[in-house]
């Protein structure tokens, strides 16, 4: 996966952006508002957990028949007067999309809006060629007039407030001070305005999907402007970059997540515009169709249990706005196109980059994005198989990146509690130990990384008789049922 | 008479000794009779949590040894018998150890939270305890969501004589402990903690109950070096309580 930029890894960035107050309040309104309305839209329907159930049980089942489900879809798609194209990388797909977009003499692109297609880096391939692409999705367009990565997946300038964008479309569009107020509809307007002569202008367009029917050839995208179908509909040429993954069996599967994604993304019993497309047809739409299908990843992440599970994943965000730790740093700490819970587990699986193996630290494991989930991810369990793997990797790696004051005190207990005797000279050592950090019987200015507690938090001293300690001098007859020490 | 044998995590054994001794004295006042394995140690959730799951599958072992023969285990921490419950069998399919996963799914289920053995493996709600007090209730992450609690034991302080239960605003939002994260991420736990003392704070109450003295050591961290005076207890403790009862 390609970035625009390198990005700091999470455990700098995060203690920045929870400086950012502004950031802090737009991610706890926006999160809190739209955390209430899911759990209303969801709650009201009968049969919410038997869709979790089936867009789980499609879902699994398409990612253990993958291979055959592509070739059906291929087969539909070319039928359908399309062309399909393989990626097995970032690399390949970009090289795809730019020698077809050089094939038309365009100089410029419009895009909806597509998460493949920031995973891979398309606009700044394109750039290589000269080729300017426009995001008209409203958020999209804002954090890309920024010049910022987007920073969440549905509300990718959660981080912007009317002011900002208000400075941003005068500078980008060329527009009066004067004439445009930091008012919701006067802003609307204005990019209107800008991105309808673009739409107008455009030879080809470009988008993802979220979908795409096997059995038919269908690509789908659900969105809520109109702007992502006026670039399926107006140019040329249609170009769509599709993760593997994004396969369904059936049309009538989309029954269940046309459900599923609305009423979890941006909590609507039905999102507004959901467009689908076949093929090409003569006189009416695009008339190149093209489909870019993405491996970048995702075929190594389907080998185990684990990875297919990750890939269920239909990009709704739910998990975000749920998670308290993205209701703090935001999405831009993540470092990747994949964001908050998901990104955590997503990133290390498809990237594999160095930084992305303490994403999956970035949680409490407090449950609350398998809670919601529309397909059923169990996220948490997920997040401890991937920090098993972190430890794996950086054990294998000549510059470990974990702090290792914590690496030493998680081994050393390991060997301590593998014995009762062991443990027990280890309580003991611990209340002798404590002694120089004890003030009024509370532990302060704790040493190495326990600094990070105690410098925020008091805690009690260890007292000087364990449970264990007590039951035996209580009731010394009532050993009896014990263990052997394994010593 | 009922049998259990008690699993007291060592976490709790160390640092929080009376809310073992609490549930001890719940535990006998409705009649369980009770045993201590001592050769238990520990259960690897910090390990494990932590991703060093290859290096404490010994203590999975220990943990299953220990706990072998007895007909039903049950501990005053939820995220630790989520450990046991949710983590070991997922550890054990991970290994792929045939061993192992029979030796698991025999032991894992007899594993129970205090307050689910109370409620639902005795079917009692009302232990005879007296805390004339306010009090509010913290749904720890891992008794809420993973093991799925519930109301239990809010259906046990609710029959605490004397006892006046207060609401919280977003009391199902993680406190920021999460394990070995309050210091590999203290600065997000640390937000976090003070976005919970706050609504803690707002609850106006005496004290601050949950089923984990985990979750509670982080939320008094916060409360103590901010002196509000605010106590915490764990379930077990308020159970245990007589305060002010008839003799």
């Amino acid at each position: 996966m390609s970035e625009q930029r390198i990005p700091l890894p999470f455990h700098q960035a995060a203690p920045i952006a929870l400086e950012d107050g502004q950031l802090r309040r737009n991610l706890a309104n926006v999160t809190s508002s739209i955390r209430s309305k899911r759990a209303a839209v969801t709650g009201e329907l009968p049969d919410w957990e038997a869709l979790r159930d089936a867009g789980e049980a499609i879902k699994d089942h398409t990612l253990k028949n993958l291979g055959h489900y592509l070739q059906r879809f291929e087969e539909r798609f070319t039928e359908a007067g399309g062309t399909v194209h393989w990626a097995r990388d970032a690399q390949e797909a970009n090289e795809i999309v730019r020698s077809l977009v050089k094939a038309t003499g365009a100089t410029s692109v419009v895009k909806a809006k597509s998460m493949t297609t920031d995973e891979i880096g398309l606009n700044d391939a394109l750039a290589e060629d000269g080729v300017v692409a426009i995001e008209t999705d409203l958020a999209e367009l804002i954090v890309q007039l920024a010049g910022e990565p987007s920073s969440h997946i549905l509300v990718p300038a959660i981080h912007k407030n009317r002011a900002e964008i208000r400075s941003l479309f005068i500078d980008a569009f060329g527009l009066d001070p004067e004439a445009l107020r930091d008012d919701p509809h006067e802003l609307a307007g204005a990019a209107r305005r800008f991105l309808r002569e673009r739409f107008l202008d455009a030879r080809v367009g470009i988008s993802g999907a979220n979908f795409a029917v096997a059995e038919s050839g269908t690509l789908c995208v659900v969105e809520s402007e109109g702007n992502g179908r006026m670039c399926t509909t107006l140019p040329e040429t249609l170009i769509s970059v599709v993760g593997i993954e994004k396969v369904v069996p059936r049309w009538q599967d989309l029954e269940v997540f046309l459900q599923l994604l609305p009423r979890s993304s941006t909590a609507e019993r039905m999102n507004p515009y959901t467009s689908f497309w076949t093929g090409a047809h003569a006189g009416d739409g695009p008339q190149e169709v093209h489909v870019v299908l993405l491996d970048a990843g995702r075929s190594t992440t389907l080998r185990d249990d684990v990875g297919r599970a990750t890939l269920r994943c239909i990009r709704c965000s739910a998990c975000l706005n749920v998670c308290p730790i993205y209701e703090r740093v935001g999405g831009h700490a993540y470092g990747s196109t994949y964001p908050g819970p998901i990104g955590a587990i997503l990133n290390p699986q498809l990237r594999g980059a160095k930084q992305d193996h303490e994403l999956p630290y970035a949680s409490t494991l407090c449950g609350a994005c398998f809670e919601v989930c529309p397909v059923k991810i169990d996220i948490p369990t997920i997040l401890v198989e991937m920090r098993r793997r972190s430890v794996q990797a950086e054990r294998s790696d000549r510059s470990p990146r974990l702090p290792s004051g914590i690496d030493v005190a998680l081994r050393t207990a390991a060997a301590m509690f593998a014995s009762p005797s062991r443990y027990e000279a280890g309580q003991r050592l611990a209340r002798i130990g404590q002694a120089p950090f004890v003030r009024k019987g509370v532990l302060r200015n704790l040493p190495g990384p326990l600094a990070g507690w105690s410098d925020a938090r008091d805690l009690r001293a260890i007292p000087n008789q364990a449970f264990r300690d007590w039951w035996r001098a209580r009731a010394p007859s009532s050993e009896g049922k014990e263990g052997d020490d394994a010593e | 008479m009922p049998r259990a044998s008690l699993f007291v995590p060592c976490y709790i054994d160390t640092l929080f000794p009376e809310a073992g001794i609490a549930m001890v004295t719940v535990l006998e006042r409705v009649g369980v009779e009770l045993d201590f394995p001592s050769a238990q140690t520990c259960c690897g959730q910090m390990h494990i949590n932590t991703g060093y799951s290859d290096d404490v599958a010994h203590l999975v072992r220990h943990f299953l040894t220990v706990f072998e023969s007895s007909e039903t285990v049950v501990a005053p921490s939820a995220s630790c018998v989520a450990t046991v419950r949710h983590m070991y069998p997922e550890m054990a399919r991970w290994s792929g150890d045939a061993g192992l996963i029979d030796a698991v799914a025999a032991v894992t289920p007899r594993v129970r939270e205090f307050s689910e053995y109370l409620v639902d493996d005795l079917g009692i709600t009302d232990v005879g305890a007296s805390f004339p007090h306010s009090v509010v209730y913290h749904p720890a992450c891992h008794a809420s969501r993973l093991l799925g609690v519930g109301d239990r034991p809010l259906a046990l302080l609710r029959n605490v004589a004397g006892i006046r239960l207060k609401d919280m605003p977003r009391a199902d939002s993680c406190c920021g402990f999460g394990g070995t994260f309050a210091v590999k991420n203290a600065e997000i736990s640390t937000a976090m903690l003070a976005d919970k003392v706050a609504d803690v704070l707002h609850a106006n109450a005496e004290v601050v109950v949950a089923a984990d003295n985990s979750c509670l050591m982080h939320i008094a961290g916060g409360l103590q070096r901010q002196r509000t005076a605010i106590r915490t207890l764990h379930l077990a403790e308020v159970l245990a309580s007589q305060e002010g009862a008839r003799a």
